[in-house]
């Protein structure tokens, strides 16, 4: 198929899974401030951080001042849903998924364009309601269940070619980035004091990390108890969880596999080759280890070792070409905002509260 | 909802017969007399029972809407799509008045393909006194670079639509044509879908002749100009989804199991033109282009276009890939070269102009631009490289200050003007509220020119919603309406509704 026309459905896919993870973080935040009782603008910030906006947050809201303070809800919550300059707001991510749904009408069922459609209307009346900053419980339960709606009507109503497989790779690879974030907020996440660790604050955030992956039930039939080893197993290595990082990119690796025609376990081109070893890792990694390596350092090497698969498939099936005139400048631009995200590393370093 | 009280006002309308001089001497608002064509029509609307009529137009936007039937508005704040405003009543087309149409456009298309042909090779028709050379060379549209170029089968346009209007003598007159990237097709084709869901007994009674097999007839059309390929690779170009038509590309694309390719998605090798696919390169043998001359090619044309293919007009000049239409095309529908049409007609097929053209003066000419000057008050004036309804005058519609700007935009270049007169352009009914109202209708047929002109029966018809207005560009607040033309002559005794619970209707 035209490479342009994978290329937007491919992140179609990606920034809806991406507006459906924000409006999770969120809800599991507020739910979680609700029972927590500290200083509520330390425990919005690791949102930002995780989401790869710090830099900009701070050039935004906290100008001179310090970004601890300028990180409040209504701050916190205004950055990340509505706004527009922030790419990976809800907003920015569902106008640029419609904006993608739009130039591949041809190759997508109608439903699956009515639904990104209507999305983009909820996001574009929600952003002139006062009062939805106060409470945006159903505002966010709106988004999330769109994009299931969407998933679904991937799932129902269109054939499985090539652009499905495009739609699924897409969505498996940004799940994986964003279950890989999820895991890592808890680095950021500031107790009162060191011994609030293991204590009853410290479960109320592992099991609201399993909440935002949606994992709270399905992990308490496996492990019952919450211990943070196997909260991160669960999230990360589990073979049979939907967001688990471990499972995403075993089936992307189906879709991509699927794409090219050659057999998993072999490869032909840079992504294939990097999304393979990077699935192989996982399966045979253990979590005992991941910790002694360290967790947080763990997670930062997937993470951007998921940013070089994205880059390696946008070099084999999109910008590849023989000689002879560049690629269009507009692409090349459009598709360089798409595949860049602050590297996890950069947008950490400074300022960064310990665990 | 019935027509009592409808008032042609003086029109020709495509629904209602004039009152005869006898009938004005009733006392009574006269039910007006519909045309043989729409009888049955007529029956139907007035039988449904109150509100139904309001509901089926609802329905009918809805579906629209749902079907993402929209266009862009150049130049709007938010440049969002909009539903493309349509009236649920057809208008009715008799086999009788559609039969010389379709010959008159036939012989209009094969005329101004052989004077495209002409004029970028040996200009014949320059030679032999029938056209004014410095027409041609004055023509933002004609391409010097197309000079000698023989496109397959030696034809520059595939695909037109041409603007009709009906004055009010209920002839039809050429507007227009349109030879460069006639629009609208999609629409013609998405109202019938709505309309035989909205009156499916009239329709089937009337027996309308379809338009749905256009796309099959279009992708043979456009897969004959590879003749050297067994299965040749067709696409359709777009600027992409900003485009006002875009709708219509990807409809298109979709309806010819095509794809839709942006320039960015072309580019050429060795001559040749390849789209990039995840699977590599693949080799492009005709391209359905829906971008204008000026940005098809950067290499050619203008070279700040980002939306056209560097090189493509190399691979069409040496025959390895076909572009339909072919660049240039533009020049045979010059609003100054339309005044010649019918001269360019006798010249190739020997044959009188079956469908007139409206009476054009061109203010080139020193004596016809004095009379345009005189008569800026009747007439309607409109510049020559514009198209879209962008820049028009209408002369008894204008003020006084308008028109003075007009004659002084004329004296400062004349040969971009021509003034044609204010016709008396047919209306038909639409739904205002809850009654009808009378509003002025073009219709831009579609023709496809392969091996034999094809006519899609009907074509878009266009409506000025805004009342009184003479302007149906959907730019400028337009609407329309399905075109229902008839295939055989309306039968007089068929009515299928019962008769006694019409109101009544006279016969003459």
């Amino acid at each position: 198929m035209l490479s342009r026309v994978a290329n937007s459905i491919y992140w179609m896919s990606r920034y809806l899974e991406r507006a459906d993870n924000v409006a999770r973080f969120i809800n599991v935040n507020l739910h979680l401030m609700l029972d927590l009782s500290v200083e509520s603008a330390s425990q919005w910030m690791p949102l930002v951080v995780t989401t790869g906006g710090e830099s900009l947050f701070r050039e935004r809201y906290a100008g001179a001042g310090s970004v601890q303070q300028a990180a409040t809800q209504e701050n916190v919550l205004q950055f990340l849903i509505f706004d527009q300059d922030n790419p990976n707001s809800i907003s920015s991510c569902v106008r640029a998924a419609r904006e993608n749904v739009r130039s591949v009408r041809q190759s997508i069922s109608s439903e699956m364009w009515e639904t990104a459609n209507k999305m983009h209307l909820t996001v574009r009346s929600g952003a002139s309601h006062d009062g939805l900053r106060e409470a945006p419980y159903d505002f966010l339960e709106e988004i999330k269940n769109a994009s299931h709606l969407f998933i679904g009507l991937t799932e129902s109503t269109m054939t499985n070619n090539e652009a499905w497989h495009w739609a699924r790779l897409g969505r498996l690879l940004e799940r994986a980035d964003q279950t890989s974030r999820i895991v890592d907020v808890k680095y950021y996440f500031v107790l009162p004091t060191i011994e609030y660790v293991g204590m009853p604050y410290d479960n109320l955030h592992w099991a609201a990390l399993l909440k935002s992956a949606t994992a709270f039930e399905m992990y308490r039939k496996k492990y019952r108890r919450i211990a943070p080893q196997w909260v991160t197993e669960f999230l990360l290595l589990d073979r049979e969880f939907p967001r688990s990082v471990r499972y995403c990119l075993t089936k992307a690796e189906h879709s991509l596999h699927a794409i090219t025609g050659s057999p998993v376990g072999t490869f032909n081109n840079p992504a294939e080759q990097r999304l393979g070893r990077l699935r192989s890792d996982l399966d045979f990694a253990r979590i005992d280890e991941i910790i002694d390596f360290g967790l947080h350092e763990y997670l930062d090497n997937v993470q951007s070792r998921l940013i070089d698969v994205g880059n390696a498939i946008f070099g084999s099936f999109v910008a590849a070409e023989p000689a002879g005139p560049s690629h269009q400048t507009q692409t090349q631009t459009q598709t360089q905002t798409q595949t860049t995200r602050p590297a996890p590393a950069e947008a950490r370093a400074p300022g960064a509260s310990s665990p | 909802m019935n027509f009592n009280g409808y008032d042609i006002e003086g029109f020709y309308d495509e629904m209602f017969v004039h009152a005869k001089p006898s009938d004005s001497a009733l006392t009574t608002p006269a039910h007006p007399t519909p045309r043989p064509g729409a009888r049955l029509l007529v029956e139907r609307i007035e039988a449904l029972l109150d509100g139904d009529l309001g509901r089926r137009q609802q329905a009918a936007e809805i579906a629209l809407y749902n079907m993402g039937i929209t266009f862009n508005v150049y130049g709007s704040e938010d440049a969002e799509e909009k539903i493309f405003p349509f009236d649920i009543i057809p208008r009715i087309i008799e086999a009788r008045e559609w039969a010389p149409i379709e010959r008159g456009l036939a012989q209009r298309i094969q005329a101004l393909n052989l004077f495209l042909d002409d004029v970028y090779h040996d200009q014949n028709i320059v030679r032999d006194g029938v056209l004014p050379g410095d027409i041609i060379n004055a023509c933002p549209a004609f391409r010097p670079e197309c000079v000698g170029i023989d496109p397959p089968l030696g034809i520059w346009c595939h695909i037109t639509g041409t603007d009709l209007v009906r004055d009010a003598d209920g002839a039809f007159y050429v507007l227009e044509d349109n030879l460069r990237c006639p629009s609208g097709v999609s629409y013609v084709i998405e109202n019938r879908q709505i309309l035989k869901r909205t009156f499916p007994h009239v329709f089937r009674a009337s027996s309308v002749r379809p338009v749905d097999d256009y796309c099959i007839h279009l992708l043979e059309s456009l897969q004959r100009l590879a003749p050297h390929t067994e299965a040749p690779n067709v696409v359709v170009l777009t600027p992409g989804p900003y485009n006002s038509a875009y709708f219509e590309h990807a409809f298109l694309a979709q309806q010819m199991g095509i794809e839709l390719v942006e320039g960015g998605d072309l580019f050429t090798q060795d001559g040749y033109v390849y789209m990039r696919t995840t699977n590599g390169p693949q080799r492009v043998d005709v391209i359905y282009r829906r971008i204008d001359d000026d940005f098809i090619d950067p290499l050619a044309f203008r070279p700040d276009s980002a939306l056209g293919v560097p090189g493509l007009m190399d691979a069409f000049r040496k025959n390895r890939v076909a572009l339909a239409n072919a660049p240039g095309t533009g020049v045979a529908d010059d609003k100054a070269i339309y005044a010649y049409v019918p001269d360019i007609i006798r010249y190739y097929l020997d044959e009188d102009a079956i469908l007139p053209n409206v009476p054009t003066y061109l203010c080139r000419r020193e004596d016809e631009l004095a009379h345009v000057l005189a008569h800026l008050h009747e007439l309607v004036v409109k510049p020559v490289s514009e198209s879209g309804g962008y820049g028009i005058m209408v002369g008894p519609h204008a003020s006084r200050r308008e028109r003075e700007e007009c004659a002084a935009k004329i004296k400062a270049n004349p040969a971009n003007y021509i003034a044609q007169p204010t016709l008396s352009l047919s209306r038909a009914p639409v739904i205002v509220g809850d009654r009808f109202e009378g509003r002025h209708v073009d219709l831009r047929p579609f023709i496809l020119h392969g091996s034999e002109p094809y006519i899609l029966p009907g074509g878009l018809t266009r409506v000025a919603l805004k009342k009184g207005s003479l302007v149906v560009n959907s730019s400028q607040g337009g609407g329309s309406k399905d075109t229902w033309v008839l295939d055989t002559e309306p039968d007089a005794d068929v009515s299928f509704v019962d008769a006694s619970i019409l109101p009544p209707v006279e016969h003459h």
